[in-house]
């Protein structure tokens, strides 16, 4: 890579953040809108973030605040990941490092609620691991290549030839905001029989940077969902908005689910529809 | 002021504790943090969490028993924070006063910061409160409206 492209890749896995937390900004406005109120302004979750950063520390213990860092490092190693064009598997590996600093931060205290959180954050991963690591291996048998550089080589648009992995992705999305129905590790709603389930133990600091790192795992997210019309970054980008709007809209009309629930669902629905566009493809001489 | 300091008037996550209060006070909290009238367009909050929260917002009156619970809930909130007494109850132990297992307002338990008397208390008294909080919280002296009229 030439200085002038790497330049770009670090800046733009720094600035996921940002671009998470300004589409957390849209989220809120947009499901004010939904319920019919005016919702807060754009910057609302820096102002969040910020208030966050300058309260007094509090910690529980002092594992947390290294385990809050290490979620929002590797949230931001991934993004790097994405932006080099390195491979598929090692970013999902990342992410799946970055979410198991959050669930052992929240397994490392006392507090039942935290704890709770945390065993469900755990079964959120078993749920939705699984179906991203069946869509990585359907883009290896289309492309021949675990790695983005390989999705950009490959020419043709992945969502041509596997629609139905991208709808298999979306139950993705929407476990990985914690969205309804699958919002079962923590609230960021006002149903609060958790309390803020696998968040309740964070304050001060430790909640902003888990705050950040969560805006830049799902800034990465729909990165990745962006290279499904890797040809045209304008259609791709136009994919992931219309997957997060879609997960927005899910939001608004579902209530909470049970986790049992989100287990079938996304091995069911997500590994058959899977299977049955890797069969299509094999059937039809594609693959 | 600073970035910081603009984003905390910016940025309010309530928490609502029950002393015992009769619920008249609870169902006018509740209904200000409606959608009909979105206190989020404010950032404010209604969060569960009190290491997450910047006010405490109280009704009912203090008594032996919910002492303990009162002191753990303020003790677990980081600063800077405000306590509100909202009710008649939490601010004097109202009707209550002078009830044996009754301490009083929760000023004998927590420091308040700001107290909004009623019984209910209206919505509009409740928002003029948190003026009154937002003011102590960007450090500006309240304005005292019956000295200025």
């Amino acid at each position: 890579m030439n200085p002038v492209s790497t330049l770009i890749a670090v800046t733009l896995a720094l600035v996921t953040p940002i671009i998470g937390g300004l589409l957390a900004g849209v989220d809120r406005k947009l499901t004010a809108r939904m319920q019919e109120r005016m919702g807060p302004p754009l910057v609302q979750p820096f102002y969040d973030v910020l208030k966050l950063w300058g309260k007094e520390p509090m910690i529980a213990n002092r594992m947390q605040p290294v385990l809050a860092f290490g979620y929002l490092g590797f949230a931001l190693v991934a993004a790097g990941l994405v932006t080099f064009q390195q491979d598929l598997l090692l970013i999902l590996f990342v992410m799946g490092m970055a979410d198991l600093c959050l669930t052992t931060a929240a397994v490392s205290v006392k507090s039942p609620y935290s704890y709770l959180g945390g065993r469900r954050e755990f079964l959120a991963m078993l749920s939705y691991e699984p179906v991203i690591l069946m869509v990585d291996i359907a883009i290896f048998l289309v492309t021949g290549s675990f790695t983005v550089a390989g999705i950009y080589a490959y020419g043709k648009p992945l969502a041509m030839v596997l629609p139905l992995a991208l709808i298999a992705l979306q139950f993705v999305l929407v476990i990985e905001m914690k969205k309804s129905p699958y919002d079962i590790s923590g609230s960021s709603h006002a149903h609060q029989e958790l309390v803020r389930g696998v968040f309740t133990e964070f304050s001060g600091y430790t909640m902003a940077l888990v705050e950040l790192g969560h805006w830049a795992k799902m800034a990465t997210t729909l990165m990745i969902f962006s290279l499904f019309w890797a040809p045209n970054p304008v259609i791709g980008a136009a994919i992931s908005l219309g997957m997060f709007f879609i997960t927005l809209v899910v939001d608004n009309i579902y209530p909470r689910l049970t986790w049992q629930n989100m287990l079938k669902t996304t091995w069911s629905v997500g590994f058959v529809l899977v299977l049955i566009n890797v069969a299509a493809l094999v059937l039809g001489g594609i693959i | 002021m600073s970035l910081i300091q603009k984003a905390r008037l910016k940025s309010l996550w309530v928490m609502h504790y029950d002393c015992g209060s009769c619920n008249g006070c609870d169902i006018e909290i509740l209904a200000a943090l409606t959608p009909k009238f979105d206190v989020e367009r404010f950032g404010i909050v209604n969060i569960g969490d009190p290491k997450q929260a910047d006010v405490l917002l109280v009704t009912g009156p203090a008594n032996h028993r919910n002492k303990e619970v009162l002191t753990n809930l303020f003790d677990q909130m980081p600063a800077p924070k405000l306590v509100m007494a909202i009710g008649t109850c939490a601010c004097s132990g109202g009707i209550f006063h002078n009830c044996a297992n009754v301490l009083g307002g929760i000023d004998k338990v927590i420091p308040v910061d700001v107290y909004i008397p009623g019984c209910a208390v209206r919505p509009e008294a409740i928002i003029d409160g948190v003026v009154l909080a937002l003011n102590k919280l960007a450090g500006v002296a309240p304005v005292d409206d019956e000295e200025e009229a």
